[in-house]
């Protein structure tokens, strides 16, 4: 009994944290989705309707929620899979006996992690310019017409899931590359004996090794990747006809840019279900996967 | 050793007091005044610092602590600042933001205070006056100003047959098709981008009709003025003589347009600078400002710019009108023009040399006799990006042009219904 008290004293701080800064957030923020909370709001708050389930009525029914929904969407399940694949074939590149100046490239290939986002988009909006852009060059050179990237609404999602690829591909590639070292060696030399090719290894040894690591990096990866906000945020404001509006900009625009916080909140919730909705599915299908 | 440790442990706990003490001075500064809060943003703040020395001088016991805000977090600290009770005394303000602090009730009307100060209000433009006017009271004094005009390559528009500046519409639209003509497919004659909404909204402040109806409780776009606004605005982009573009895919507005690849642009006095140091040297000569034209004849354009104000819950009023005052006198105005590039608010601070004597300014001093504020509720901004918005669906493909405004009618509708809501309650009592 004692022993308990104590413990319960030790964990107390930290307890009282999570409730201020989560559990009351949260809670207050549910309370906020069922009233019209918003500008007026903050004048007076006599001003404020008990609406009940109506914003996320009126949500479902706005053409713009189903938009950032289908463009998050998009994000998700062309994002993850190529970020992951990139960075699983980095880090096995980075991983071989025969790469050279394999610490060199491991710096090189994390830089684009921890620099700037906004300097980083104002180096992307040259490369994907649609008359002197690096990367329509490149594509001159095969033929291709030039693609508008950031104006053409069919381009600009693809170009946004480019630049976070390339931008995010780093923090997976070194997680990675820590589960592959931990992968025992006499494995591999069992794999070699057993006359097993590269491939061969390469399905049947490094990943069902490498399996628990790639199921966190992938779970991590389609959480953030579902609250993409600053690359569209830095690259194109949304546009070009909201054709890059997330559901994260969405709830950023009506909350902190037009201040109505009830209708905001009500954003929170729904991609907080979506998430949630995705995490199971996928340790469902991992579970089923390895039994 | 020890006692270096206890010295320096007791010269934390004095400095701890004095910011205690700090705070209070700040904090619970009296009607007489000791520590005046000021919140500027931008390069307003910076050299808000240096104007104030003078200020400070004049005014012994009253300090002015300005606190600097970078312009794209200014709305959102003013309001949190609001929330959180914490707003400052005075506070530099985007004129098209006051009426929403109005209806917070978070400003000071200032018309009684202003009518015995030597703030000499017939010495302001109009239209400029009218944005710090909400529901009939003034809650600001206009400190610099903003408009949009028309910035042009006079080379290119003499290659194309033009010696000067058009004055309507149709005059206009010549002399675009005539540059069209001249630069050939791959460049354009006017950059209109599709994520601004202040050139079409000067245009149809052109055509003089309210842009709310009722009062600011519905959309105004089902009118004749917004039909031929909407007709010749499109009709840029339909003749190709706008690229159907964003700034996003510009990515460098001096570069282009020193390349030719647009000879008309809508934009503001800060551009003027920005031209001067960005394009180059053999360019100077060739790029010039001019009122917008409108339909017939010299038109409109939005009244921009930034004011001052002075929050209901300072309580260091009289001391915070002294600030106005002084930083409107039009000598200050003009030491702060040299020092910023902004546009002086006072008519008598533009005899300065140096800018009456720039020709790049003659066309905004023109066109400030002409100015007309938007709509003076705090949705305009909402409105104005649904606005936008459409506009680039339409000229990109994704709507089609008829039923434009009843859609826009509808949006602006919905976004002000809190506000009909209000307003009816606040008429029942």
């Amino acid at each position: 009994m004692k022993l308990s008290i104590a413990g319960w004293l030790f964990v107390a701080p930290a307890l009282l944290a999570i409730l201020v800064f989560f559990v009351v957030p949260v809670a207050a923020a549910l309370l906020m989705s069922a009233t019209d909370f918003d500008i007026y709001a903050l004048a007076d708050l006599h001003n404020v309707r008990f609406i009940g389930l109506d914003n996320y009525l009126q949500l479902l029914q706005r053409p713009l929620f189903w938009r950032a929904l289908e463009n998050t969407l998009f994000f998700v399940v062309v994002g993850v899979p190529l970020s992951i694949a990139v960075s699983l074939g980095s880090a096995l590149l980075l991983n071989s006996r025969l790469a050279w100046f394999r610490g060199f490239y491991r710096t090189a290939l994390f830089a684009p992690v921890v620099t700037t986002l906004a300097a980083v988009a104002v180096v992307w909006v040259f490369l994907l310019h649609t008359r002197y852009g690096l990367l329509n060059y490149a594509l001159s050179w095969f033929g291709l017409h030039p693609v508008d990237w950031l104006g053409d609404p069919h381009w600009a999602m693809p170009a946004i899931v480019l630049l976070s690829v390339w931008k995010n591909f780093g923090y997976n590639m070194i997680i990675l590359l820590a589960g592959l070292q931990a992968i025992p060696g006499d494995l591999y030399e069992a794999a070699q004996l057993d006359g097993a090719g590269a491939g061969a290894t390469f399905w049947h040894v490094t990943v069902p090794a490498l399996a628990p690591v790639l199921l966190m990096v992938s779970i991590l990866t389609m959480a953030g990747h579902f609250q993409i906000f600053a690359e569209p945020y830095v690259m194109t404001q949304g546009g070009p006809a909201e054709h890059t509006v997330t559901v994260l900009y969405l709830m950023y625009e009506d909350g902190f840019k037009w201040w109505s916080l009830g209708s905001a909140s009500s954003v929170a919730f729904v991609l907080f279900l979506f998430m949630l909705a995705f995490s199971f599915m996928q340790t469902r299908l991992t579970r089923a996967g390895s039994t | 050793m020890k006692s270096g440790v206890t010295d320096a442990r007791s010269w934390s706990r004095r400095g701890f007091f004095r910011a205690m003490a700090g705070l209070c001075v700040s904090a619970c500064a009296r009607t007489d005044g000791q520590v005046l809060r000021f919140w500027a943003m931008g390069r307003e703040g910076e050299v808000a610092t240096v104007l104030l020395r003078a200020f400070e001088r004049e005014n012994p016991g009253l300090a002015v602590r300005v606190e600097q805000l970078p312009w794209s977090a200014a709305h959102e600290k003013l309001l949190t600042a609001f929330a959180g009770d914490a707003t400052p005394d005075v506070a530099q303000m985007g004129n098209t933001w006051l009426p929403e602090f109005v209806a917070l009730h978070a400003l000071e009307p200032l018309d009684q205070s202003i009518r015995g100060s030597p703030i000499d209000l017939t010495d302001y433009d109009a239209g400029i006056l009218d944005t710090n006017v909400v529901e009939g009271r003034q809650y600001g004094v206009p400190w610099y100003v903003d408009t949009r005009v028309l910035f042009y390559r006079r080379d290119l528009l003499a290659k194309a047959g033009y010696s000067a500046a058009p004055r309507d519409w149709d005059e206009w639209t010549r002399m675009l098709v005539a540059i069209k003509d001249e630069v050939g497919p791959e460049r354009y004659a006017i950059l209109l981008p599709l994520n601004e909404y202040e050139p079409m909204v000067a245009l149809w402040l052109q055509q003089g009709e309210p842009l709310l109806r009722d009062g600011g409780r519905y959309g105004n776009f089902r009118s004749p003025g917004f039909e031929r606004t909407l007709r010749f605005y499109l009709s840029m982009y339909e003749r190709h003589l706008a690229p159907p573009v964003s700034h996003n895919e510009i990515a460098n507005v001096w570069n282009e347009f020193a390349r030719g690849y647009f000879s008309f642009y809508i934009s503001g006095p800060w551009q003027m600078g920005e031209f001067k140091r960005r394009l180059p040297a053999e360019l100077q000569p060739a790029w010039m400002t001019a009122p917008l034209p409108g339909p017939q004849g010299p038109g409109a354009s939005i009244a921009g710019g930034s004011s001052l104000a002075i929050f209901r819950r300072s309580r260091s009023k009289e001391a915070a009108l002294k600030l106005v005052e002084f930083l409107s006198r039009p000598q200050v105005q003009q030491e702060f023009y040299r020092l910023t590039g902004d546009l002086p608010a006072r008519r008598s601070a533009w005899t300065d040399p140096s800018l009456a004597q720039d020709p790049h300014a003659r066309a905004f001093r023109d066109q400030l006799e002409r100015v007309r504020p938007v709509p003076k509720v705090p949705e305009w901004e909402r409105i104005a990006t649904e606005l936008m918005l459409v506009m680039e669906k339409v000229v990109r493909g994704d709507l089609p042009v008829r039923g434009v405004a009843e859609e826009l009618d509808a949006r602006a509708d919905r976004i002000l219904a809190k506000r009909r809501w209000m307003l009816d309650r606040r008429a029942q009592g």
